[in-house]
């Protein structure tokens, strides 16, 4: 019996499970507020352009108010519970997050674009996981630093990017929380339904008012935010732009601050290399969550003996690539975030080309609707092209070969960035060699793209500075003295 | 060995690439990942029960079994006619005989075990006659099992010359070369025997004899898959890949077919460069059919058990 | 007639005037003129920064055990030199007392510090305990290349508490020394000069702060600031030149005589942390895991 054309069927994931209500107001000192000015903005599905809900759009009274109250919840309530209390709190939010992690995941993929596959088996359980890793730190914060004296910091503005909206999200609040701090929390403009709907657990796990404050809009809201005079930490994901913003925003006050910003991520592939895992790993270092990843491995260098082999198997690799509707179970790439992300990408698509390298994209039926971009490899890539030093945030790999160790290890590091690094080799040696010469906050060795709430995440050079996540990621919320 | 022969076991041998298992755990999560619906999974049904070599490998063994099993294969169930039969029914030398004649008006090949299976110890003169034993009772297909013992001792060449050997008796029938990756401690083995076998001129390699633990695991195929995959693109030539042992549900096998969707290509999803060794999948995969069909989950004294 | 004695800066190991020719003088308390210190320029910055990032990579890799050897020995040589220090800071206008007593704290700040090298790595390192099968390590690693205001008060201790935190962490330094107070600094910098120290880990420059420190605080190739109390719009705007590359900023406005002021912290100021992810093979059946 022979066999034409064994085609996935779409296997869709339903979205019964998903109340949306049509408006959303501020959520702060536990309540749900209009915003003073009645501004709201749309939201839409990136997949099929359809919108979604209106969403309040804070300005400077709002922000004021938000953050009153977090003092208030600070000063009164929660800087006086103990951290058992505290991390009790931080547990009953992370179970009743596991309980609705189905209507999570699917309302996460509506409003993001991202595939159901990831953020069902990616994003939610992380997301639960730091809160429950975090939650058992928050009555042993003495014994993370034994002999120090330590204190919260008070309020914490959180700024979290629309990559990861949950996932960034428990990044911030569960730490902040955990060191006793109060937040007011700014998700992106695309992507605020899951924190709204974090706020509706907030309320239903009773967590005293006014400890978690989400406060929804544009940039210009996180701009108030964060230059609000009664805020004493900053917590920003984004752009390395932004994040620019807000260090000198920050000058000449005591407010601590904590940025994870861009990436240009080199991904290195020695020819002694496991070289169907790399080049699996190649697929999860760039074409995760549409390329949407900060410390993406948008950059691949492969030693000139095997590249022509790890190209040929990448082309091949992304034949059995879907790319579609999010809700597809079998989605592997999704939508783009936002029109204006799909531009950009497009431009370097476009500047790739013009710039002499060579592009691939296999042949993929992309839906009439939304925002779509196909896997798309580049290759003959100069280090001194736009497309191999900037950071396109999209399903783009630039690929480079090299000859030397000497001449990869200098080139990885020739970059501005330095959030994370991939070395695919056999040879430990060879491996903790590189490993500890790349300059990266994160470096994966035969492997790419694995988080965990116990390890530390975050950047050197103007990928940021200061850790989320493990016990590294406790003193970006504490004030820790002799 | 013939001095080029041993050159390209040399050359072979030296490219053999290293494997990450936790990098294979994963990308076989991912693709277990996969969601299988409505016509696609009926689908996948029928190429899975068409790609069964129907297995009966024990001491016990009778003419009157094998028969059985032989009607088994051409009628898998009676209320749904419209089903392809099984590949292959595979069993020991001394039933190839009754098998052929059971099976002369079907296109169902006979498979033989064969080298002295499953251990493999004997002396190399008898896992000749034994081949022999069943070529000339008719096998279609020879399923011989390497020596494992030379293999981890590091003698290459001597497995190389064995498969390559047993190779040169098949004559038109089709060699499938056994290494019972549960003796072989790693997935860098996997993927060296495959290499050499291959080389030495296996048609089909596969897993496991059925009679170890752990056998047709997902991270061994997918190795074993790996090495089809490389040498297709250095030679152009296909080889075939028998998993074995274990795969006793409708949504393993039909994990496994998924497998080969996407590391070898559709080309390979045809009996005749895929088989699954084999007793009780069968049944499981008619009862998900019929559910399929019906809408209802089945019960197993609906299916006729051989 | 006594011979007054030149001051030069301290860039790559060697002692060159500056490359802007100018001079300023050093007076003592009453006003008098004791001797003739460099004033530093863009330029010396920019030697310095080259200087300092050369060195960087062979710093690092020396072992943690010889690095500590290293400012050891620095406590040595402070000490075989310690009535030359002793007299410069009474020349600048310290009391005796108070001169023996800084020269003294600085003595066993850099024998506190030599004895942290080999040791921060373990209690600022930790092994986490990852979901998946994989060997996961996070590592304390310099930033790099960190320039220094030196406190502006004290003529050796602040300049020894804010930089030999930096060198035991692994960084190289660019210091801009206490403008009023120069003497020391240069005398620290020919004890460093015979200590083992790699040329260009420290460069010491002597001038105006405010002349400098934009060159400084703007460098793209700094990875860091450490500055001590200095007026107000000079920091904000150092600062502020700092986010051209996301330069990391201390601002230390202590008092360094204060026991509290010697710790750890003051060399995890100065590192990044590095967390590195590696498969573990389950062998045996078993799910290895640390």
């Amino acid at each position: 019996m022979s066999s034409t054309n064994w085609n996935l069927e779409p296997s869709l994931e339903s979205t019964a499970v998903v109340q949306l209500q049509e408006q959303y107001d501020l959520y702060i000192d536990g309540k749900w507020q209009a915003p003073q000015e009645k501004k709201y903005f749309a939201t839409s599905n990136p997949a099929d352009e359809s919108h979604l809900s209106n969403i309040a759009w804070a300005t400077e009274a709002d922000v004021a108010i938000a953050v009153k109250a977090a003092r208030n919840a600070y000063e009164n309530v929660w800087s006086k519970l103990s951290g058992a209390e505290r991390g009790k709190y931080l547990f009953r939010i992370a179970r009743l997050m596991q309980e609705k992690s189905r209507e999570l995941a699917v309302l996460e993929t509506l409003d993001g674009g991202k595939p159901i596959k990831e953020s069902r088996d990616i994003d939610l359980p992380l997301a639960c996981n730091h809160f429950f890793y975090y939650a058992g730190w928050a009555d042993k914060l003495s014994a993370a630093f034994p002999g120090k004296r330590i204190e919260s910091l008070g309020v914490a503005a959180q700024i979290t990017p629309w990559n990861f909206p949950l996932l960034m999200l428990a990044w911030k609040i569960a730490p902040a929380l955990a060191c006793g701090n109060t937040v007011v929390l700014k998700p992106a403009e695309t992507t605020s339904l899951t924190a709204l709907k974090f706020a509706e657990i907030c309320q239903e796990a009773d967590l005293p008012a006014g400890v978690v404050n989400i406060v929804t809009g544009h940039g210009d809201t996180g701009a108030l935010l964060v230059s609000h005079p009664d805020i004493d930490k900053i917590a920003f994901t984004g752009s390395t732009a932004v994040g620019k913003q807000i260090q000198k925003a920050c000058i000449g006050t005591n407010k601590k601050l904590t940025l994870e910003l861009g990436g240009k991520s080199a991904n290195i592939i020695l020819e002694d290399a496991p070289i169907d895992q790399a080049v699996e790993g190649v697929v999860n270092a760039i074409f995760f969550n549409q390329g949407h990843v900060c410390c993406a491995g948008s950059r691949l260098f492969v030693q000139e003996s095997i590249a022509a082999r790890v190209i040929e198997k990448l082309k091949f690799r992304l034949q059995s690539i879907y790319v579609g509707n999010p809700l597809d179970k079998n989605t592997d790439i999704g939508a783009i975030n936002s029109k204006k992300q799909l531009e950009t990408i497009e431009r370097y698509i476009q500047l790739g080309q013009e710039e002499g390298a060579e592009i691939y994209q296999p042949a993929c039926k992309l839906p009439s609707k939304g925002y779509y971009c196909p896997p798309t490899l580049f290759t003959d890539v100069a280090q001194s092209a736009r497309i191999a030093q900037e950071e396109i945030f999209g399903p783009v790999l630039a690929i480079q070969t090299f000859r030397t160790i000497d001449e990869v290890l200098q080139k990885a590091n020739n970059s501005p960035y330095g959030l994370a690094a991939g070395v695919w080799t056999d040879k430990g040696a060879r491996i903790f060699g590189l490993s500890s010469q790349l300059q990266a906050g994160v470096v994966w060795a035969n492997t790419y793209n694995k988080f965990d709430p116990a390890s530390p995440f975050g950047g050197y050079k103007e990928s940021g500075f200061g850790r989320e996540g493990g016990l590294h990621g406790l003193s970006a919320y504490l004030k820790i003295t002799q | 060995m013939q001095p080029n022969q041993h050159l390209k076991l040399q050359e072979i041998l030296a490219q053999v690439p290293p494997i990450d298992q936790i990098g294979s755990l994963e990308r076989v999560a991912k693709i277990q990942s996969r969601s299988l619906k409505g016509p696609t999974k009926l689908h996948g049904l029928r190429m899975a029960l068409s790609m069964i070599d129907l297995t009966t490998l024990e001491g016990k063994d009778t003419p009157a079994k094998v028969r059985q099993l032989c009607y088994k294969a051409q009628h898998l169930h009676v209320t749904s006619p419209e089903l392809p039969t099984v590949a292959a029914i595979c069993v020991y030398p001394t039933m190839v005989g009754i098998a052929k004649k059971a099976l002369e008006n079907s296109k169902i090949k006979v498979a033989a075990v064969s080298t002295a299976f499953p251990s493999g110890q004997a002396p190399f003169e008898v896992k000749k006659i034994d081949t022999l034993y069943a070529i000339e009772n008719g096998a279609d297909e020879i399923d011989m099992v390497i020596s494992r013992g030379h293999f981890l001792a590091g003698e290459y060449s001597y497995v190389f010359d064995e498969i390559a050997a047993i190779k040169a008796l098949c004559g038109t029938a089709r060699l499938k070369v056994i290494f019972e990756t549960g003796e072989l401690d790693s997935l860098d083995q996997v993927r060296r025997i495959s290499d050499i076998a291959i080389a030495a001129g296996a048609d089909f390699i596969k897993t496991s004899t059925g009679k170890i633990q752990p056998a047709a695991t997902f991270p061994v195929v997918l190795t074993m898959l790996g090495a089809i995959k490389d040498h297709h693109d250095r030679t152009g030539q296909m080889i075939g890949m028998k998993p074995a042992g274990g795969i006793s549900s409708a949504k393993i096998a039909l994990q496994h077919l998924l497998i080969v969707k996407e590391v070898l290509g559709e080309a390979w999803l045809t009996n005749e460069w895929y088989r699954f060794g084999a007793s009780s999948l069968a049944n499981d995969l008619l009862m998900q059919y019929q559910k399929q069909l019906t809408g209802k989950y089945q019960s197993a004294s609906y299916f006729s058990i051989d | 007639m006594e011979i007054l004695k030149t001051y030069k800066l301290y860039i790559g190991g060697q002692f060159p005037r500056t490359e802007s020719g100018r001079s300023y003088q050093i007076q003592s308390a009453a006003g008098q003129a004791i001797a003739n210190a460099c004033l530093g320029s863009k330029k010396d910055i920019r030697n310095a920064v080259q200087a300092a990032r050369k060195a960087q990579t062979g710093w690092v890799n020396k072992s943690a055990f010889n690095r500590s050897q290293i400012i050891y020995r620095i406590a040595e040589m402070l000490e075989s030199r310690k009535v030359q220090f002793i007299d410069e800071l009474m020349l600048m206008g310290q009391t005796e007392q108070s001169a023996v007593e800084e020269v003294q704290l600085s003595i066993d700040r850099l024998v506190y510090y030599a004895g942290w090298a080999d040791k921060y790595q373990a209690l600022s390192s930790s092994v986490n305990p990852v979901s998946s099968s994989h060997f996961n390590f996070s590592v304390p690693e310099p930033m790099g290349v960190v320039g220094v205001v030196a406190c502006q008060k004290t003529a050796l201790l602040g300049l020894i508490s804010q930089t030999i935190p930096l060198l035991v962490g692994g960084n190289t330094v660019v210091v801009i020394a206490n403008t009023l107070k120069a003497l020391s600094a240069i005398s620290f910098a020919e004890v460093l000069a015979t200590s083992d120290v790699p040329g260009g880990v420290v460069n010491i420059l002597t001038g105006d702060v405010a002349e400098m420190l934009p060159t400084l605080a703007g460098h793209m190739d700094v990875n860091a600031l450490s500055l001590s109390t200095i007026p107000e719009d000079l920091s904000r705007s150092a600062q502020e030149a700092a986010i051209d590359n996301l330069k990391r900023c201390q601002l230390y406005h202590l008092d360094f005589s204060a026991p509290q002021n010697q710790g750890l912290q003051f060399i995890t100021d100065f590192l990044e942390i590095k967390t590195t992810w590696h498969p573990i093979e389950q062998v045996a059946s078993g799910i290895g895991g640390y």
